[in-house]
């Protein structure tokens, strides 16, 4: 893994002066593609799943007295193997090995534990450290290799001497045979003793200990649940979905649908494909709801569902362009979205590298980019702007010349600091603030 | 190891199909191989929803892959068949009888959707369909050439009973066209209707129904019979393994339809 620590200058000015304005950087090369990004409950460690089924899991530094300017970086702290392909021998099919969704539990003791899921099954790792061991058996050399009894003249006690640490991970439950449509997300209650999974048909629930049997919550058409979410602060279960008619005929439970009516004037043949909602967050207050659709980001009053109290634009300049965009299947490409510690700004990525962030309560919007080319160290941290139709300034990317192969799905703000991870296919970008 | 996609995805000028304007080519003006006589027609709406529509179907028949495909996706993507079927049926554009268009020009139009419309039969057989290789030029030609409304609406039509007479093997038109309207509604009624099931069912039942969609919609179907569709059940397989490996191996020939289409 490659580690380069930089120093960027925030392109988000906020009105007030007190935040801080520089952003530094590492950015951690991976061997395969990235396919989610998850901060735990303290912010300390991050973990990224990827198309090979592995998990790589990165910790923070702990604060350099010394350097009060900056958070503690980001460094590799253990990496495993969590899923392997597997073949489906009654459907001749083959069940991919990668991570659709990682969700840490709440640390209880020294251990941390994780789920990770892939399309069809969901572990429960353990991940503990390891940075002693006994010395001075009796009855074993170092080495291992028994001893003979016959010449051991004297005993002594086993001493705990420290090592290099070693982090280990192990599989402590496995859950499988749920599902048959692919796992899109899992969510921990707030009991943090069962949890929900879901595909595109069917809700899971699970007790952690108990892997043999789960409840299926729901059974409906809903064709992509972007996410649950059981919460402390709403009761209920919240799940979001392609098409609120199926949504209406098929649950059996009282429900509320979050829908804003259909704009007349923009309807096309792809409407239904864009407001087709590829994530769901709900705030850290507990009060808001954020969609993810195509083109937008929608933040929801859950007391309020007929329309969202905000809405934000992420790249309308790709509404013109549905027609590439189906034919080469982008227009199916599913966003994700992240709040900050304080829910005062949202984040989501889009094409080229691209990321966005919007400031609710300055309502100020900024672009910006993920790419080792024009992130150079010590370099501020340009915003960038695309150019929809026109004259193209300089500096300016036309919308034709957006690299849509570079698209930035996943994104995670820490829960407490202005770090954000974003992950472009292979790299993984760690942006910090820099405080002043 | 991970494999990164060095080319960039060509972005084409085009817009959002929106009624009764008519616009550029969407598709890149390059390839147009001395098959015009040095005119560029201006496709209109009607060809740019055929277009939509061949697209949509290829979509599907590829959701036939060697990993289980995503079902949210191929809904989306039945549903913009669907849009599209109701639109050219309010136009009266969704008519099998009397628009035929003769001759030779048609006949590679045809051609030219045949191929997606192949049963996996005929391609396990390896049948040559004349014109294959020029498979790119028809499709230019097929949005090049046409410069009336009437043209253009046979040659979708046309495609559409090509489609059927696939599928079904049916001699009759008329039968075609009603029993794809019904396939069609029975698919997105059953899509409709789902009844959630006891936890049993969960693991008990082994249904390939789902997968006769995509088939019913592409022609892939090989030996189900027209309109098996009926309760579909939300856990579909393919469980029979004639019709997975003719899939793998249609898959190269897809691949390289879909990069004629695509163009990347």
């Amino acid at each position: 893994m490659k580690c380069f620590p930089c120093q960027f200058s925030n392109a988000v000015k906020s009105a007030q002066s007190s935040t801080s304005a520089l952003m530094s950087v590492s950015v951690f090369e991976q061997a395969d593609i990235i396919s989610t990004v998850e901060f735990n409950h303290s912010g300390e460690l991050l973990a990224t799943g990827d198309k090979g089924g592995r998990v790589v899991i990165f910790q923070q530094e702990q604060e350099n007295k010394t350097q009060s300017h900056s958070r503690g970086e980001y460094n590799v702290y253990s990496t495993f193997q969590s899923h392997e392909p597997e073949f489906d021998y009654l459907k001749s099919l083959e069940i991919e090995e990668k991570i659709n969704k990682i969700r840490w539990l709440p640390q209880k003791n020294a251990a941390q534990f994780l789920l990770s899921t892939n399309d069809k099954t969901i572990k429960l790792w353990k991940i503990s450290e390891r940075d002693k061991r006994p010395e001075g058996y009796n009855l074993k050399e170092e080495d291992g290799r028994y001893r003979d009894p016959t010449t051991v003249t004297t005993l002594r006690v086993p001493v705990f001497r420290p090592m290099d640490l070693m982090v280990e991970a192990s599989p402590r439950r496995i859950f499988a045979n749920a599902h048959t449509y692919h796992i899109n997300s899992i969510s921990i209650n707030s009991d943090y003793e069962t949890y929900l999974s879901a595909d595109d048909l069917r809700i899971n629930l699970w007790h952690l200990e108990i892997t043999d049997r789960s409840f299926s919550i729901f059974c409906v058409a809903l064709c992509g649940v972007a996410a649950l979410y059981c919460s402390e602060f709403n009761s209920g279960v919240f799940c979001a979905g392609k098409i609120p008619a199926y949504l209406s005929k098929c649950l059996r439970y009282s429900f509320a649908v979050f829908e804003e009516p259909e704009d007349p004037s923009n309807r096309s043949f792809f409407s239904e494909i864009i407001s087709s909602i590829s994530d769901v967050k709900f705030s850290h207050s507990g009060r808001y709801m954020m969609t993810r659709d195509y083109l937008s980001v929608k933040i929801w009053d859950l007391n309020m569902e007929n329309r969202p109290v905000e809405t934000y634009q992420v790249h309308e300049y790709l509404r013109s362009k549905l027609c590439s965009l189906y034919e080469n299947d982008c227009i199916f490409d599913k966003f994700e979205c992240c709040w900050n510690g304080s829910d005062s700004i949202v984040m989501t990525g889009s094409y080229n590298n691209f990321f966005r962030m919007f400031d609710r309560n300055t309502k100020r919007d900024v672009t910006l980019e993920a790419s080792r080319e024009n992130n150079k160290p010590r370099t501020v941290l340009k915003p960038r702007k695309v150019c929809a139709s026109g004259k193209r300034k300089k500096d300016e990317i036309s919308v034709d010349s957006l690299d849509f192969n570079k698209k930035i799905l996943h994104t995670a703000w820490h829960p407490k600091e202005n770090i954000i991870a974003v992950a472009t296919t292979n790299n993984l970008y760690i942006f910090q603030d820099k405080m002043n | 190891t991970r494999k990164q996609g060095d080319e960039e995805l060509l972005v084409y000028e085009d817009t959002m199909f929106v009624r009764g304007l008519k616009r550029k080519c969407f598709d890149g003006e390059e390839d147009i191989e001395g098959t015009l006589a040095g005119i560029k027609a201006i496709p209109s709406y009607n060809l740019q929803r055929q277009s939509l529509l061949d697209m949509s179907l290829v979509k599907l028949q590829l959701c036939h892959m060697l990993v289980e495909p995503n079902l949210c996706r191929s809904v989306l993507i039945a549903n913009t068949v669907r849009q599209i079927q109701e639109e050219m049926t309010q136009d009266g554009t969704w008519q099998m009888i009397n628009m035929q268009s003769t001759g030779q020009a048609s006949v590679d139009r045809l051609v030219s959707t045949d191929i997606l419309c192949r049963s996996s039969r005929e391609q396990a057989e390896g049948k040559h369909v004349p014109g294959y290789s020029t498979f790119s030029k028809d499709f230019e030609g097929d949005q090049a050439q046409d410069s009336s409304e009437t043209m253009s609406t046979a040659s979708s039509v046309q495609a559409l009973r090509n489609l059927q007479s696939n599928v079904w093997e049916m001699e009759n038109p008329q039968e075609n066209k009603g029993n794809f309207q019904k396939s069609l509604d029975q698919i997105f009624e059953t899509l409709e209707n789902k009844s959630p099931n006891s936890v049993e069912d969960l693991f008990s039942e082994v249904d390939n129904s789902y997968y006769d969609l995509d088939t019913m919609l592409t022609g892939m179907m090989s030996n189900t019979k027209m309109g098996h569709c009926d309760g579909l059940e939300p856990f579909p397989s393919p469980t029979t393994t004639t019709s997975s490996s003719n899939c793998k191996s249609d898959l190269n020939e897809l691949d390289h339809i879909v990069e004629i289409l695509v163009e990347s």
